[in-house]
């Protein structure tokens, strides 16, 4: 569904992405873990064409969408939500219309129509109470969450998550995964998520890559990916306290 | 034409260096800014729509009405220099009586309009840069195209429409108000009656200065929007970014407005 071609992306001096492949199938949640500044972020965003790699390709069910632009742009990009890390809503709309935007900008449903809809996605997010607040009166994982329906209000084929559970508190960041294989079980939505998470990443992941330095170090199922030898995955379950049995285990210090 | 991808440039070498990467940075903002003034024109026909007419009319009404408190200040104090300054001159030839188509014909043909652009570029200008660079840093404008809503039709549409349509009749406010203050001047210092105010500006002021005046307040509301909103999606790096963006929009907004005046004014009456 999303394949990368040996991407490689420079800023400056600073090599980001190197040389890095791999496949997203259809129907999975793929998550991307690793270290911050490790270019997960970056990988995302190649994705959708907020950036073009220096090398190599993206393909989104064919289409090379790292060379796409105007319309065939956009009809690729419909393909996808997107929840950005810190929500981003439009601060001055209400939750209910930051919601309702893609219903009304992109389609030709009627007002009580997407009323309708947008309701029904804030139910589906445990937000129906809160449609008529501004972005600044709730919180940060409510801000999440509403971005979550706005992503999925236009049942996109695919959603990509940039740290849908960074700078949540765990019963929160729980709450998130759980929105997430849901919409994976219940929608059919194919989903890549982002994050430095291990405990979300093996509990909602099909697949996991492991990205260090800008390049793919191992891509496994969670189960494998909990026995891995690899240095670079070892030393980050083991600094999340994760063995190798799959029980958390905090080390005597 | 609005990227999130850093920009990286090896150091230039040499004040020729440096100053060949100056124009070649001001040539590609000129570019960019008239292809954003060109896009947005390309979508005007949406402005029809439900969603954008409310939009340009909250905008008209924050950018214009709520500009009006210091707009009236600035214009009545101009007005009251400018017919003070005149008047004292044109004592020394007892053709104070006259005071009142200088004032008139200076507000109308520079005055107003220059000092409207200078206030709205101040004030709405700043706000527009830092609204948008904030959207930008925050991610707002990349959640906009990855909804495939096109952020220029979206942001950049509507408040070029209230600009337009707003910088015009403000530019008219502040003649009306410098008349006013002028005549206020001319009453209580040189002793000039109202009747022979208004009657003296009248009579010699012309339709022309008019809408000239007006087409210069057109063009400085296009000028201040499309300027400010290039700048605030330029914003990069956060808060510090947004910041920068807004002190470049208000700095290029004023040198852009002097140019263009400065043009528009030997184009009509050199």
């Amino acid at each position: 569904m999303i394949k990368l071609e040996k991407v490689s992306k420079s800023f400056g001096s600073s090599v980001v992405l190197d040389n890095v492949s791999f496949e997203v199938q259809a129907g999975e949640v793929f998550v991307i873990v690793g270290p911050s500044g490790a270019g997960k972020s970056v990988t995302l965003k190649h994705m959708v064409r907020f950036m073009t790699p220096d090398d190599g390709d993206v393909f989104v069910d064919g289409v090379l969408i790292s060379s796409a632009v105007g319309q065939e742009l956009e009809r690729v990009r419909e393909k996808f939500g997107y929840l950005f890390q810190g929500g981003a809503l439009i601060a001055w709309l209400t939750v209910m219309e930051n919601v309702a935007l893609p219903l009304r900008e992109k389609t030709r449903m009627s007002d009580e129509e997407i009323r309708k809809k947008a309701r029904h996605m804030l139910e589906l997010v445990g937000l129906g109470e809160d449609g008529e607040k501004k972005p600044s009166e709730i919180s940060g994982g409510m801000q999440k969450r509403a971005g979550l329906a706005r992503a999925i209000v236009r049942n996109p084929e695919i959603v990509l998550y940039d740290e849908p559970t960074s700078g949540l508190d765990p019963v929160t960041a729980r709450t998130i995964d759980a929105l997430i294989s849901r919409m994976n079980k219940e929608l059919g939505i194919t989903s890549v998520v982002v994050t430095h998470d291990l405990h979300s990443a093996l509990s909602i992941g099909s697949r996991i890559a492991m990205l260090q330095d800008g390049k793919i170090v191992h891509i496994s199922t969670p189960d494998e990916f909990i026995k891995s030898t690899n240095p670079g995955v070892r030393s980050f379950l083991e600094a999340q306290f994760i063995t190798k049995q799959g029980v958390w285990e905090r080390k005597s210090r | 034409m609005i990227t999130r991808e850093p920009e990286y440039f090896p150091p230039s070498s040499g004040l020729l260096g440096r100053v060949g990467r100056m124009i070649l940075f001001y040539c590609r903002a000129v570019g960019q800014g008239t292809i954003l003034l060109m896009h947005s024109i390309a979508n005007l026909a949406h402005v029809f729509s439900p969603r954008s007419r409310r939009e340009t009319i909250v905008q008209m009404y924050v950018y214009g009405i709520k500009s009006l408190g210091v707009i009236t200040v600035v214009a009545v104090f101009t007005g009251m220099i400018l017919a003070l300054n005149t008047g004292i001159a044109l004592r020394e030839y007892n053709k104070e009586a006259h005071v009142g188509v200088a004032v008139l014909v200076s507000m109308l043909r520079e005055m107003g309009p220059f000092m409207t652009g200078l206030i709205l570029a101040a004030c709405v200008g700043s706000a527009m840069a830092a609204q948008l660079g904030t959207m930008v840093v925050s991610e707002e404008i990349a959640a906009l195209e990855i909804m495939s809503i096109d952020p220029v039709r979206f942001l950049v549409m509507p408040r070029l429409v209230a600009m337009s349509i707003m910088t015009p009749l403000l530019s008219f406010y502040t003649c009306v108000m410098g008349v006013v203050g002028g005549g206020v001047v001319a009453y209580c210092l040189l002793g000039v009656s109202w009747d022979v105010y208004i009657d003296n500006a009248l009579r010699f002021g012309k339709v022309k200065d008019l809408y000239v005046g007006q087409l210069k307040a057109v063009i400085f509301g296009i000028i201040i929007t499309i300027v400010s909103c290039y700048e605030g999606f330029a914003a990069t790096h956060g808060a510090i970014g947004v910041g920068a963006a807004t002190r470049k929009a208000v700095i290029v907004s004023f040198l852009t407005i002097l140019v263009a005046g400065l043009l528009l004014t030997g184009l009509f009456y050199y």
